[in-house]
């Protein structure tokens, strides 16, 4: 394992890593919804004046309710909105009521608590016609624009994107005025241009279109394309020919945009399947570079993560949430133990015969295998993804991050980093590197060889567990799940070069990004032969990978 | 191709060769001329550069600058190994290397000249006078009795012997011999020290060795090398004596 | 040291080969008339699903016998062999595809019912001449025979080797299964090719035909063998061994090491290529699961099994590990992946010379013990110490048992 060339690169790759990763991290956490207690004297009094109104004074009414600086207000709204705001015949309280299992549920609006089981004869209703709904809405879409919470904000105008409706130029530019937060400015002015685009005079309209260049919501595109849609007898449905010719600009400049960003999310899933390849193939780099020794099991001791993981959240199905936390050092035992008893049990007798070693482990995988479909099942197992590792991230309108790929890129780099930290801070690695360069001297210096390539191997096998816990995230585990990763592994070591951690990360990076951006043009076989191929023409310039040993150290 | 300030007719001239591994320097503008006929021997400290010397010269490792020139026309490091060996160049390794599962007959026989290609090697059967060239070779390395034993059981010493009887039948212009005295008994050294005298009167040789009794047998000029180049040139007793060699040898 | 030229050494020394070649013999001659001759009930009756069966295990014999060829005696170590296998068997059932003619199911005179399906219109360049059977096997052996020259050249001559070779060949294969899986190559996909009706006029339903190409893999496993046992005896035999077991110092002898691994690599994959042409008719399908990696890696347990560098231990392995292939996933499918998992295990660890090695060992025991016996009583034997009590009447004929790898050319 040369950590020696390999520390001045990791850092270099892993501090801006690090650095996104807390900031992604920081921006996940503050989306988190934040409680308001904000409370206004005025809310019941105003709430009474609507028992005896007529519908023309409620939507005054509402006006009033909108207009106070009260939290419960959105809630009573919204309930008004769907028929559901009643008030007690006998009483002060408004509730929400509603039937649940063939019961009468009362939800108290002012203070949240809940009565089941009530007659529906206690409560009268707070009815409301379509011309009240109307501004019922406006009234909540502008409260959710004015939400002291961002997020409540940021849906509320990217639910504006949708309408078409002329009246919410106003409200979007009441909102605009106090709205400080930018990418809520930017999308209010979004939603309001688009709604000039339909709406205003031809010079606003041309105007609008143009402020619509470069936004890729997909509810630009299919207005924008919406102005270029012809009739059966090909003359267009949008009469004004600027505006066509400025929609067709905007789009043209919108599609280029897309191209981009296609090209960004398939950089991002480039790596992402170069995280898994480093992950899957970084154990066997280790065992390779360090004892020599082709581990064809690897792949089986990545399956056997990913089944420990399924045991785990078998055995804590409450909290799935924690799972992986529990899965993550389980796995790696579980696959180090095994490694260790592999090693131990057979590899042990046949160092200095490598092509041995690959057969042996390979009956070794064929074993373990077996023994999983035996144990569990010949079928798939499911693995559920934590909360926290669902849905994405929306960097734009085209472009969107998940989080179980976000996760596994940090993960798979924080493991590359811990694992050079290993090698090259601790004695165990300082030993594990003397043995890689003279096996002989190392062990006459007292460096017990064999127990060392236990470690080793446990240490390569532990890190395949973890791959098998991300892994889990990302594909069906069954018993092929080692199969179908054993091969892209040693092309990523045979690429980047043997027993060389540098060499593991862009041998990964580059076949995994590789990869994906030939899936569009060839599809995903047609790429995977590819790859292969290139892999096979690569070999033939470099025998010993990218980067290779040279000298009289390369001989052995 | 001429080496241009070189007069005498040589049989290996090396002009400036540089090779560097991973940016360690081995071999340093490394110059160093062979007449034919000559026995040199080669010695060094541990990384001086010896063994990766005998690579450069056969082919297995490309210098990055330099040329080298066998018998004053070809320069060696555009060829391959087996066109080297086939030139005239024999080498023995540092590690005796035999093919083990064969018989010590077959190893000659491999080793003997001709039948190179493939459908040659199909179709090659031995000569009447191959043959007894083969035992004349056994003879001289005191293999006879073991003839139809695996090389694989011959004792280390043996094994030296072996291979520097593949390399006699090799019948090469040069010889080059990485340190054939490791694991002789003093005798075998001696015998050893004697045949090579032998063959130089026929052949060129260069002997890396350590063993300084085995160089000082050898009673021919020597060459120290030192971190890649040529440190001190001349006969034993001068090169013994000479400051620099002292201080590569004793000092630091 | 009386050396015997290479013809007589071929035929006297080769004992083992010889009881092989008769026992084959004796099988090709046996068994079809054992089959044909005698009516289904009676005793010595050999049921057509047994002929089959048996003619298949001697296609994979063959196959063992080219692995053996490139591992056991010049040590590379080919994870994709199984491609050069299907290769044949392809290039094969091109050919039976083609003779089914207008029988398909959609009946179209020319393009095979797989072809109708994906509404092609006609035939791809590569699919023609196929429908003559000699151009057919002429490809047989051409096309295993071009892509092993072609990877070879660029693997030799790059020198890669070791495991970095054996991992490249597993890549190979796994990029032909991957590219066989595709529609679009026109091989029939998923479903590869089946259906077929029969071989230059003989329905391949018929006894006579299925003895026929019984006899066929007999005899194509006899030339196999008398090949590659030429090969191995003669000085590029020796010269084969000598690059598994140093290659540095063959190639310092002078020797063109990739030339000679190019060769033997080429010789390999045109045998597997006829076993796969011969496989293919019996069991009566080709599909791209035979580029599987693991089928590839089989094969080398076949050969480890058997014991590597002796040409008939590699076809003994196969025809046992085939067998028991063939008890398990009958009576307990479920164990079979135990079992050879077990056996590669246990063939690395315990048997590096293979059942014949075990056999060889036994024998040379009771051979020391018998004559131990023996010569106590007349004169002691004059044996040195050590392991190499070997005179050279045992040496003429047998392997010592000690060696790693052992030979056949004594």
């Amino acid at each position: 394992m040369s950590t020696h060339d390999v520390s001045p690169s990791l850092k270099t790759f892993s501090t801006p890593n690090i650095y996104l990763v807390f900031s992604l991290l920081l921006a996940f956490f503050s989306m988190a919804p934040v409680a308001t207690a904000e409370e206004s004297p005025l809310l019941v009094p105003t709430l009474e004046k609507l028992k005896k109104a007529n519908f023309n004074t409620r939507k005054q009414i509402v006006g009033e309710l909108e207009a106070l600086p009260d939290a419960r207000v959105t809630l009573i709204l919204e309930n008004m909105l769907e028929g559901r705001l009643y008030y007690e015949r006998k009483g002060t309280d408004f509730v929400s009521l509603d039937k649940v299992d063939g019961v009468y549920v009362a939800v108290s609006l002012l203070s949240d608590q809940v009565s089941e089981d009530v007659k529906k004869r206690a409560y009268k209703k707070i009815s409301v016609n379509n011309a009240l709904r109307r501004t019922l809405r406006e009234s909540l879409a502008s409260l959710q624009l004015r939400s002291p919470d961002l997020d409540t904000r940021l849906a509320a105008a990217r639910d504006l994107l949708k309408s078409k409706d002329k009246d919410n130029i106003a409200l979007i530019d009441k909102a605009l005025a106090s709205e400080l937060d930018s990418s809520a400015q930017n999308l209010l002015s979004v939603a309001k241009a688009m709604l000039l685009a339909r709406h205003g005079s031809e010079q606003e309209r041309l105007e609008a279109i143009s402020r619509l260049e470069g936004e890729l919501y997909p509810e630009v595109r299919s207005l924008l394309s919406g102005f270029l849609i012809v009739d059966g007898d090909g003359t267009p449905i949008e009469s004004s020919a600027p505006v066509r010719q400025a929609a067709e600009q905007a789009l043209a400049s919108i599609e280029d945009l897309i191209t981009l960003n296609k090209g960004l999310e398939n950089i991002y899933f480039g790596i992402s399947l170069g995280a898994v390849l480093l992950l899957a193939a970084v154990g066997l780099a280790i065992t390779f570079g360090v004892m020599g020794v082709i581990n064809m099991a690897h792949g089986e001791m990545i399956m056997l993560g990913a089944y420990t993981t399924f045991v785990i959240q078998q055995l804590m199905p409450n909290h799935i949430d924690y799972s992986l936390f529990v899965a993550i050092p389980a796995a790696f035992l579980v696959a180090a133990v095994v490694g260790m008893l592999i090693e131990r049990g057979v590899i042990r007798f046949l160092y200095g015969r490598p092509l041995e070693t690959l057969l042996a482990t390979f009956g070794i995988s064929l074993i373990l295998q077996q023994a999983v479909r035996t144990i569990f099942s010949p079928l798939n197992q499911s693995v559920s993804t934590p909360s926290w590792m669902s849905g994405s991230l929306e960097i734009n309108g085209a472009l969107s991050l998940t989080y179980n790929r976000l996760y596994i890129i940090i993960f798979s780099i924080l493991v590359l980093f811990a694992l050079a930290v290993l090698l090259k801070k601790t004695f165990f690695g300082l030993q594990m590197r003397a043995v890689t360069q003279n096996r002989r001297m190392a062990s006459s210096m007292g460096i017990r060889t064999g127990w060392l390539d236990a470690l080793t191997f446990g240490l390569g096998s532990g890190i395949a567990g973890i791959a098998g816990v991300a892994l889990s995230q990302l594909t069906n585990v069954g018993p092929n799940l080692g199969q179908a990763y054993i091969i892209d592994s040693f092309m990523v070591v045979v690429f980047g070069g043997v027993g060389n951690l540098l060499g593991t990360f862009v041998g990964a990076m580059s076949l995994g990004i590789a990869n994906k951006f030939l899936e569009p043009f060839a599809g995903a076989v047609l790429a995977k032969i590819l790859v292969l191929i290139f892999i096979i023409l690569y070999i033939q310039k470099y025998p010993r990978g990218m980067f290779a040993l040279k000298g009289r150290a390369a001989e052995e | 191709m001429h080496p241009k300030h070189i007069e005498q007719p040589t049989i290996l001239y090396l002009n400036g060769v540089s090779v560097s591994f991973d940016g360690f320097k081995a071999i340093n503008s490394l110059s160093l001329y062979l007449e034919p006929g000559e026995l040199r021997a080669i010695i060094g400290p541990n990384g001086a550069g010896k063994t990766t010397m005998m690579d450069l010269i056969t082919g297995k490792t490309r210098p990055d600058s330099g040329e080298i020139i066998f018998n004053n026309a070809i320069d060696l490091t555009q060829y391959d190994e087996a066109a080297i060996a086939n030139m005239g160049i024999g080498r023995k390794f540092q590690k005796p290397t035999v093919i083990e599962s064969l018989t010590i007959f077959e190893n000659l026989e491999l080793a003997l000249a001709g039948g190179r290609g493939v459908f040659a090697a199909l179709l090659h059967r031995l000569k009447i006078e191959q043959k007894l060239r083969i035992e004349e070779i056994m003879d001289l390395v005191n293999l006879s009795e073991r003839a139809q034993d695996l090389a694989g059981s011959l004792s280390h010493g043996q094994k030296q012997w072996l291979e520097i009887g593949m390399l006699l039948i090799q019948e090469p212009e040069l010889l080059l011999i990485d340190e054939p005295a490791a694991g002789m008994t003093d005798l075998e050294t001696e015998k050893t020290a004697e045949l090579f005298k032998e063959v130089s009167q026929r052949h060129s040789l260069v002997v890396v060795e350590h063993d300084m009794e085995f160089v000082h047998a050898l009673d021919c000029k020597v060459t120290v090398l030192h971190e890649g180049r040529v440190l001190a040139e001349g006969a034993l007793d001068q090169v013994q004596n000479n400051e620099e060699v002292i201080e590569v040898y004793l000092g630091r | 040291m009386v050396k015997l030229g290479p013809i007589t050494r071929f035929i006297m020394q080769d004992k083992a080969g010889r009881n092989m070649l008769l026992v084959l013999l004796a099988v090709a001659v046996l068994v079809p008339t054992l089959n044909l001759a005698l009516s289904e009930g009676s005793l010595l009756h050999v049921p057509t699903y047994m002929v089959t069966l048996l003619g298949k295990y001697l296609c994979y014999a063959l196959l063992a016998l080219a692995v053996d060829l490139i591992w056991g005696y010049c040590g590379i170590l080919s994870l994709g062999h199984g491609a050069f296998f299907a290769l044949g068997g392809y290039a094969m059932g091109m050919y039976l595809m083609r003779q089914i003619g207008e029988r398909g199911v959609y009946g179209h005179p020319e393009l095979p019912d797989f072809m109708v399906f994906l509404n092609w219109q006609e035939l791809p360049w590569y699919w023609y001449g196929f429908d003559n059977f000699f151009f057919a096997m002429l490809m047989v052996g051409l096309v295993p025979g071009l892509l092993a020259f072609t990877f070879g050249w660029l693997a030799f001559r790059s020198r890669v080797t070791g495991v970095y070779l054996s991992i490249i060949t597993q890549a190979l294969t796994y990029a032909l299964m991957l590219a066989f899986f595709r529609n679009e190559m026109g091989f029939g996909g998923n479903n590869g090719l089946t259906d077929f009706k029969d071989l230059l006029g003989f329905s391949l339903q018929a006894d006579s035909t299925r003895a026929g190409l019984f006899v066929a893999s007999c005899l194509a496993l006899t030339i196999g063998y008398l090949v590659s046992r030429w090969i191995v005896t003669s000085k590029l035999g020796r010269v084969l061994v000598s690059i598994r077991d140093a290659e540095a110092r063959t190639r310092f002898l002078g020797y063109r090491v990739d030339k000679f691994k190019l060769f033997v690599f080429v010789v390999s994959a045109v045998l597997a290529g006829i076993a796969g042409a011969l496989y293919v008719p019996q069991v009566g399908i080709i599909n791209p699961g035979e580029f599987s990696p693991i089928n590839s890696i089989e094969i080398i347990v076949w050969v480890a099994l058997g014991g590597r560098g002796t040409l008939y231990g590699a076809v003994i392995g196969a025809v046992l590990v085939n067998y028991a292939k063939s008890y398990f996933t009958a009576e307990f499918p479920e164990l079979w992946l135990f079992f050879l998992g077990a056996l590669f295990v246990i063939s690395t660890l315990f048997l590096p010379n293979g059942v014949v090695g075990v056999v060889e060992q036994v024998k040379q025991l009771t051979i020391r013990n018998r004559r131990g016996k023996a010569t106590d009583a007349v004169v002691p034997p004059p044996e040195p110490a050590g392991g190499q009590d070997r005179t050279a009447e045992e040496s003429a004929e047998n392997k010592p048992a000690k060696a790693n790898l052992t030979t056949t050319t004594n």
